[in-house]
Formats: C-alpha cells, sequence, structure tokens
C-alpha cells in the first residue's frame, strides 16, 4: 500500500494546472488538437504520476522495473506529452512542436518516435487488450526460469534480417526507437503493474468487453484500468449517442473490481487507485467522473472542444484563465512550459 | 517423406520446436486451438497458449501486450477472422508500432472446403501485404510452413504465415531450403514463367509435367516470399521465359499476381508477353470438395495448362 492519502494535493494542484497550460499552448500552436479530452484527464495523471501511484524513473523511461502506463485514449496525446514534459522525458521547449512534421510529438502517441509512449495508440478500444496481454506476460517473467531463459535467447535472434524487408521500408523507419530497445525487457519482478486510460466514449468498442472478460478470466491483478468519464463525445452526450448505463455496474458485472471517483480531486482519486492497486483478487477499475474541457470556462462540458485547438486570442484568455503569468500561446520563461 | 500434409499441421509443433531452442514464444488463439493445432504448445506448455475465447479483435490485443513485455507472439483463428475481423487491430498496433507479433492463422484459401464462402479467405495476402513493416510468407508444403514460423521468429517485428488446410504433397525435404526474401526456381523451362505460392505450387508442378508432353517447357518458381519479393530470380526467369503465369488461392486482386504484375511494370520490355493470372476472379468461394473447388475455380493443373496453351 502506497502513501495515498498523505498525497502532497498543493504539489499536484500546481502540477496540473502546469499540465493544463501545456495543453493549451501546444495544441493552439499546432493548430489543432484535442484539449477538451486531454483537461478532463488532466488530474488524474497528476495523481497517478505526481500522486506515488506509479512507479518511474525520470531519467530512464525504459527503466524495465518501470510501471506500465498506456494512453488508449490516444487523442488526449497533449496531456501525455505535458506530463512527459513535467516528468522530465521531454525538453518542455518541444511542446509547441506537437503534431507538425519531423516531430516526435505525433498527432497520437507513436512509441517508435517518442521514448516514454509504452505503445502507439489511436484507434480507440485497443488499450486495453494491449495492457492485458502486457499484465500477462508480466506474470510469466515474474514467474520465473521460463521468462528469464527466454529473454537472454531473445538477445540473439537476427534482428539484423530487418534489412531484408528492403530499403523503402528502411525509409518508413526515421523514427529514434528501434524495435529492439524499445521491446526488449529484463527479467522484472511481481510488482509491476500496468495502468490503463480508456474514454468513456471508447467503451463503445466492443473490444474493450472482449479484453474485459478476459482481464478478468485471467484474475489480472496487476491490471488497473482508469476511465475518464466526462461524458461527451465528439457527436455530443455519451447518453445520447449510444448510452453506456453504469459503467461501474458493467465492469463490475464483467468481474472486475469497481471503484468511481472525482476525477478532478486528487484526494479521491488517489484514494480510488490506492484501493484499485491493492485489490489483488483480479483486475480494478477506477471510474473518476471528470468534466469535458475542465478549467477553462469556455471549453467545460462541450463537445465542440472535443478536437479543435483554441486560436490565439481564446489560447490567452484560456491561460489567464489557468493563472499563467505570461499568455503567449507559444511559452515563455518564467512558465516552464 | 511423400505423405500428404496441410501446412497447418506444422504450426503447433513448430512452436514446441522454437520454446525447445530457447526462444520465448508464446502463442494467442481464439478458441480454435484444435483446427490452428495451436493446442499442440498447450498441451506441451500450458503457460504458452492463450486462448481468449471467440475474440479475434482481443486475440491480436493481447498478442501485442505480451510482445511488448518481450515475448514473440504468435496469433491464430481462421485467416478470414484473424487477419479480417482483427485488421484495424493488426494494422495500427501490430504494424505501427512494429510489435514482434507473428500472424499465422489457418483455413486460408478456397482449400477451407465443405464450410463455403463464409469461411474461405480470398483476401489475406492483400490485406497483409499492403501493410507497411509486415512480412508475408505463404509456404507450400508442411516443411515450408515450419521453415516459415521459424523465419517468423527469429526476425524481429510483423509477420503474416499463411497457412491451409488442405493436405498438399512434399515440395521440400530440407527448411534450409526456404527463405526470407527468396523465391525458389523448383522447375527450370524457357517458355513460360509459372510463378506460384501456397497450394498452388503443386498445381503448378503437375501443370508443368503436363505442359512438358505438349512440348512446352515451364519454369515453376515457389513464390514463399511475397513480401519481400525476390524480384532477382523472377525477373531473370520472366525476361528468359517472355512472359509469366501467377498462380495463387488467393483473390487475382492484390496478391502474387498483383506483386508480379507491379515488379514487371516497374521493370518494361522484360515480359514481352506479358501476364496471365490464375486466381479467383474476384468473387466468393461455395461449398464443395477441394478438388471440386481447385476445378470450379481455375486453380487445378488443367487450368493452369489451359491458360499457357491457350
Amino acid at each position: 500500500m502506497k502513501e495515498a492519502l498523505n498525497i502532497d494535493s498543493i504539489d499536484i494542484a500546481t502540477r496540473a494546472a502546469r499540465l493544463r497550460r501545456s495543453i493549451l499552448r501546444m495544441t493552439t500552436a499546432a493548430g489543432s488538437g484535442h484539449p477538451g479530452g486531454s483537461l478532463s484527464a488532466v488530474d488524474i495523471m497528476a495523481t497517478l504520476f505526481f500522486g506515488g501511484h506509479l512507479h518511474y524513473d525520470p531519467m530512464d523511461p525504459l527503466w524495465p522495473g518501470r510501471d506500465r502506463f498506456i494512453l488508449s485514449k490516444g487523442h488526449a496525446a497533449p496531456v501525455l506529452y505535458a506530463t512527459f514534459a513535467e516528468i522530465g522525458y521531454i525538453p518542455p521547449t518541444e511542446l509547441v512542436t506537437l503534431r507538425q512534421l519531423g516531430s516526435r510529438l505525433q498527432g497520437h502517441p507513436d512509441m517508435r518516435k517518442l521514448p516514454g509512449v509504452e505503445v502507439s495508440t489511436g484507434s480507440l478500444g485497443q488499450g486495453l487488450s494491449i495492457a492485458v496481454g502486457l499484465a500477462l506476460g508480466l506474470d510469466m517473467s515474474g514467474a520465473g526460469s521460463a521468462g528469464s531463459a527466454g529473454n537472454a535467447s531473445d538477445m540473439d535472434r537476427a534482428v539484423d534480417d530487418d534489412s531484408a524487408v528492403g530499403t523503402s521500408n528502411a525509409a518508413c523507419m526515421d523514427g529514434t526507437v528501434s524495435a529492439d530497445t524499445a521491446t526488449s525487457e529484463q527479467p522484472i519482478g511481481s510488482s509491476v503493474r500496468v495502468f490503463v486510460l480508456l474514454g468513456d466514449g471508447e467503451l463503445q468498442e466492443g473490444q474493450i468487453w472482449e479484453a474485459a472478460m478476459y482481464a478478468a478470466h485471467r484474475r489480472l491483478s496487476r491490471l488497473v484500468a482508469i476511465v475518464d468519464n466526462n461524458e461527451l463525445q465528439i457527436d455530443g452526450a455519451i447518453r445520447d449517442i449510444c448510452n453506456p448505463h453504469s459503467i461501474m455496474a458493467k465492469f463490475a458485472a464483467f468481474g472486475w473490481h469497481a471503484v468511481s471517483c472525482d476525477g478532478h480531486d486528487p484526494h479521491d482519486i488517489s484514494r480510488a487507485l490506492a484501493e484499485a492497486i491493492s485489490f489483488e483478487q483480479g483486475p480494478s477499475v477506477v471510474v473518476a467522473k471528470t468534466v469535458k474541457g475542465k478549467g477553462v470556462s469556455f471549453m467545460e462540458n462541450s463537445c465542440a472542444w472535443h478536437g479543435r485547438a483554441a486560436d490565439r486570442q481564446q489560447c490567452a484568455v484560456a491561460l489567464a484563465e489557468l493563472g499563467a503569468t505570461e499568455i503567449q500561446p507559444t511559452g515563455s520563461k518564467g512558465d516552464n512550459v | 517423406m511423400s505423405e500428404k500434409r496441410a501446412t497447418r499441421a506444422a504450426y503447433g509443433p513448430t512452436l514446441v520446436e522454437l520454446v525447445q531452442e530457447g526462444l520465448d514464444v508464446v502463442a494467442v488463439d481464439a478458441d480454435l486451438s484444435g483446427s490452428t493445432t495451436t493446442a499442440v504448445l498447450g498441451k506441451s506448455y500450458p503457460e504458452r497458449l492463450f486462448n481468449v475465447g471467440v475474440a479475434e479483435q482481443n486475440m491480436i490485443g493481447v498478442a501485442a501486450g505480451l510482445a511488448l513485455s518481450g515475448k514473440i507472439a504468435f496469433s491464430g483463428s481462421f485467416a478470414v477472422f484473424g487477419t479480417g475481423r482483427a485488421y484495424d487491430q493488426i494494422r495500427n498496433t501490430v504494424c505501427y508500432a512494429q510489435l514482434d507479433v507473428k500472424v499465422a492463422p489457418s483455413h486460408a484459401g478456397i482449400s477451407v472446403g465443405a464450410d463455403g464462402g463464409s469461411h474461405q479467405m480470398l483476401e489475406d495476402i492483400a490485406l497483409m501485404r499492403v501493410l507497411p513493416n509486415m512480412r508475408v510468407l505463404v509456404p507450400a508444403d508442411y516443411v515450408a510452413a515450419s521453415a516459415a514460423l521459424h523465419i517468423a521468429a527469429h526476425t524481429s517485428g510483423p509477420f503474416y504465415v499463411r497457412l491451409g488446410r488442405a493436405a498438399t504433397g512434399p515440395v521440400y525435404s530440407d527448411r534450409s531450403s526456404v527463405r526470407l526474401g527468396r523465391a525458389n526456381v523448383l522447375r527450370s523451362g524457357n517458355d513460360v514463367s509459372l510463378i506460384a505460392c501456397g497450394a498452388e505450387v503443386e498445381q503448378a508442378l503437375a501443370a508443368a509435367e503436363m505442359l512438358e508432353g505438349a512440348g512446352v517447357s515451364a519454369e515453376v518458381i515457389d513464390a514463399f516470399s511475397l513480401k519481400p519479393l525476390d524480384d532477382e530470380t523472377i525477373l531473370d526467369s520472366v525476361s528468359k521465359t517472355g512472359w509469366a503465369v501467377s498462380c495463387e488461392e488467393h483473390s487475382i486482386i492484390g496478391g502474387l499476381g498483383a506483386a508480379v504484375a507491379e515488379l514487371l511494370a516497374a521493370h518494361p520490355g522484360i515480359a514481352r508477353r506479358g501476364q496471365r493470372f490464375i486466381g479467383v476472379a474476384d468473387c466468393f468461394g461455395t461449398s464443395g470438395q477441394i478438388d471440386e473447388l481447385f476445378a470450379k475455380f481455375r486453380l487445378d493443373a488443367r487450368s493452369i495448362y489451359d491458360v499457357v496453351v491457350n
């Protein structure tokens, strides 16, 4: 059990405000992106990463002992990149390259371009299955000799045969993260957890429930899903488009341990995460009630800001609301992101 | 060995071999582990077979997650579901992220037989071939299937290995003759290049025998490695014979025939007499016995012979 109820909520609130300003600045600089669903997830991300729940090494995004975090709602990439800048994985000045040609900060997260992205996402509904497979693999590796023996031989594999694909393929692989670096693993212990952040609209994907059924069947206690329950999707309110009714009851019926929380209260998020993490009989889900666009008055509870960036004037208004001392969208000295 | 065996029969036993070699191989199947033969792996190594139930999208996602944890993950199911139903998962997770997932479903092609058109996958090569980072191997016999699975396991990144239900006669005696990026000239000839893959290799070899009786010298090439394709071997053959007949148990759109046509189009003047296509002509299959279906859809040796002599 981690220090769940002793989190420094002032520190988390400070970091959350900085994440929000980063999201605004980078999406406005890009001229596109998804501020609404990034802003709704800010307090979840801040509490998860800076409240002591997720274990990682700020100096090494590929540290084998790290907990894994998968952003299944990949369109919320800005909140992930802002979090990476807050951790120190990327320089804050890089954030404004979002969505530009040559940037590591792709419109949706690309693990082959940016270390720290556990897996490329963007097509909704897939992250939970990937998290299930990752948890199963960690179970095997943590279990003992079979996994570690296999990993040792893994190093001997003929990776050079990749060249046989031909030059055209090589030209596509201009990223900075080789297939080998990002997937090779050291034998790791049983304590590594797999967290996956889902959108509530994303729960309309059938694959989510295929994965939910199997995760419970395999009693994957190292798996913790978090639902960013902002109740809006691109075309409107989820209850009007295709109502999921009780997300808690649905997961519970699939055999998950379900916990709800206020997704903007670090103490409450922390309590829910601690409960989910400590549940050892199977997978857990934290259903975090959030507000889309949270923190920017004109974006809150509006699906119009799902996939549209603020213009420079709107961004300046938003930054002022978020307590920025410098309101240029492209960032400045004085506010480190 | 002269007995006929299905390429799918190599799947489970080869996975067991790979584990015994020390590779960290796992398989994920979707309630078809008996048909695909991944159950053979599960019998020897129960912890290495994951049966997710009837859920092909989850099957690919789970395989991707296992790959992220350092495993070499093979997927199962039938080709129609294991590629078609999980296409976006294969595209966006496996190929875009270049994960160590080897998509190797069984029951590709018309040779599924009596199950009919819903289960006869004739578009899988097209779907897999177009994906960046994906390598595509179409083995002609049991030995080549085992070789394909070994190549996929020993080479990092995504692979598609096309396995079938039909029992085919032996083409190879030794796994080492089958290599990534290499086509094999199985029979030399001067008058026409029969470029085949999978179960059609056996038909092309039989057609070449018949053609010899008619005074036509046919070269037979097994284009086992559809992607990367062995450009050099194919171009050398066609520049000698002047034309190609592509033979595949697949739609004539997007498969081996298309790959050969793309190659020949990029090298004008080589195929002086052009190319003909043996394959399923843009239609769905139907129930029947395998030999009946090969005749009906003009995939058998007689049909290849007819295309060449006419």
